[in-house]
């Protein structure tokens, strides 16, 4: 890669969430708990939900995390918890598509910015194959945890 | 520049690999500093597999027409290089697998379906390092789950060393078998392979000794080792010895290879097939069931020629000024920690470090957009990097092309990745 592709890789954006990463470190209360590893670099991450509201109509009232990884996984957890924070589940599920999508189409989707607002500097990550995962670890882990926490209200 | 231990006319020899001539993205000239990973390969390696896919592809052994007689030859003529490699007491003695993690598996494997004396079972013990590849920690985690043996471990020393105060707790007359790394790929010890197998042997335990770093660069002499410290079994893969990938190497003593039962049922490995029962080839082809990587074994052959024309001396003495020079380096780093010894008299090529501040992986992206080749990650060695705190690490690893001037490149473009993530000078 050259140097220009590098600097498109980490965005100011990016290198700020890694320094200063928002909503880190695991807090109470907590319907789920998940830990994700990627087996191949080793970057982990355990992750909690806290949901509030009616079944199927529930809201993210908290997402609380600690992890291990890069700066580009580091920065991603950051931004992730401030896109779906204070939103409600459903809507923080169509961010997470959009976020995957951006991800996986190799530098050829145009980031929204009103959807993903400091989301949009990881477009730069969609064209490295091997970061993409590192930039998704954390909002797999979200997912993983949001649905568990979702199934347990629908009973 | 030079120092002294480095290969003599270095510029010539870095000619026979082609893959050095190369630019990267940005018209960035090649640092590569990933050998450890894989080597590159010289030109004899890629002529040699051009040339008998060109000329004398056949199946070995079973053809009976020229060209079979000649790819036959050739692949045994292979087997004949690599036992010079290595000292083998016997050519009949080396084995072809895949990989080195094929060979130590092919053990683990046998060695759970062995009856008599190699049978283990309840209260037998294996014992292997924390500082071992997960290709030698796995295969002894399944072995010992299948047969209720139990699984110990050396632990290692703050500064990277085995830790062999307990080894009479560890080798007692209850262990079977103790297996062991003769040179660790992230922490650079060179184990003392030789007193431990001593110590093993003295209480009848089988010694496994995994190779795959030690081969490209320590002259290995097995017939040379008094029997009572040679060990019995010792893997190594091809394309870390400047050879091609898919080829590696069992070496096993007649004695043990003639009591483990076969590995893999197929072609070639019998004696004689009938529908009530087989009977089984002698070594080597026992334990080479179907038709083996002819062109792979045959590029072995000439690439651990081409080391033996250095002379694996030479190479070793190489590896030791540059990995002095490039620990010198590395300690001008602000930041910077090494894990394992410090002094290259006892450590290999392999180098891995951390920089406070700054993650493996951003670290190898940055060394990339410098033309500069490393790995980062665990690299597949977890528990060594658990023992030491550690999530993952950057890892450096040199080899017989190596210049001084490849390792100033490095530390330059470190220099740069703290400025990049904007570290200061403390």
């Amino acid at each position: 890669m050259t140097a220009q592709d590098l600097d498109a890789l980490y965005q100011e954006i990016i290198l700020d969430h890694y320094k200063n990463p928002h909503h880190k470190g695991l807090r109470e209360p907590h319907e789920a708990e998940v830990h994700h590893v990627n087996p191949t670099c080793g970057d982990e991450i355990t992750l909690r939900v806290h949901l509030t509201g009616e079944p199927g109509a529930e809201t993210v009232a908290d997402v609380s995390y600690d992890s291990l990884g890069c700066s580009i996984s580091q920065a991603s957890a950051s931004v992730m918890t401030d896109l779906v924070i204070g939103r409600p589940v459903a809507e923080a599920l169509e961010v997470h598509e959009t976020f995957l999508t951006l991800m996986q189409g190799k530098g050829q989707v145009e980031p929204d910015e009103d959807v993903l607002e400091d989301g949009i500097a990881f477009a730069g990550v969609a064209k490295f194959p091997a970061r993409v995962k590192c930039a998704l670890l954390s909002w797999m882990a979200w997912k993983d945890a949001t649905a568990r926490v979702m199934e347990e209200n629908s009973k | 520049m030079s120092i002294a231990g480095l290969l003599p006319q270095l510029e010539v020899v870095r000619k026979d690999f082609p893959i050095l001539e190369r630019t990267l993205a940005g018209g960035m000239p090649l640092v590569y500093l990933d050998s450890a990973n894989t080597s590159q390969k010289p030109q004899c390696v890629i002529d040699t597999m051009v040339d008998h896919l060109e000329r004398h592809n056949a199946n070995v052994a079973r053809a009976m027409h020229q060209l079979g007689a000649e790819s036959s030859e050739a692949f045994e003529a292979a087997r004949d290089k690599v036992a010079s490699f290595i000292g083998a007491p016997s050519r009949d003695e080396v084995i072809f697998t895949k990989n080195a993690s094929e060979a130590l598996n092919l053990v683990a494997n046998t060695l759970a379906w062995a009856r008599g004396d190699l049978a283990l079972g309840e209260g037998d013990v294996v014992v292997t390092t924390e500082m071992e590849h997960h290709s030698n920690i796995v295969p002894w985690q399944l072995l010992t789950q299948r047969t209720g043996a139990t699984l110990r471990w050396f632990g290692l020393t703050e500064d990277g060393h085995l830790d062999l105060s307990d080894i009479d707790e560890l080798i007692t007359e209850r262990t079977k078998l103790v297996t062991l790394t003769w040179v660790s790929n992230m922490l650079g010890t060179i184990n003392p392979v030789a007193a431990i197998t001593r110590r093993a042997h003295e209480v009848g335990a089988l010694v496994v000794v995994d190779a795959s770093q030690a081969a490209p660069q320590l002259p290995i002499d097995l017939a040379a080792m008094p029997v009572e410290e040679r060990p019995d079994l010792l893997a190594f893969t091809g394309h870390k010895v400047v050879g091609p990938t898919g080829i590696g190497v069992l070496w096993g003593s007649r004695a043990v290879l003639d009591e483990l039962p076969p590995f893999l049922g197929g072609g070639e490995m019998i004696a004689t097939v009938a529908m009530e029962r087989s009977t089984y080839a002698g070594i080597p082809h026992k334990f080479e069931a179907g038709t083996p990587p002819i062109v792979e074994a045959v590029g072995l052959g000439a690439a651990v020629d081409y080391l033996s024309d250095l002379g694996m001396q030479h190479v070793h003495a190489h590896e030791q000024a540059i990995t002095a020079y490039a620990l010198e380096g590395l300690a001008t780093v602000p930041g910077l920690t090494v894990l394992g010894p410090l002094d290259a008299a006892q450590r290999g090529g392999a180098i891995s470090f951390e920089i406070e501040g700054v993650h493996p992986h951003d670290v190898a992206q940055v060394l990339d957009s410098r033309g500069v080749a490393v790995r980062a990650g665990h690299h597949c060695a977890k528990p060594a990097h658990a023992r030491f705190g550690v999530q993952s690490s950057t890892r450096m690893s040199s080899y017989l092309y190596t210049t001084p001037g490849e390792i100033d490149a490095l530390v330059e473009a470190l220099e740069y990745t703290r400025s990049y993530f904007r570290l200061g000078d403390s």
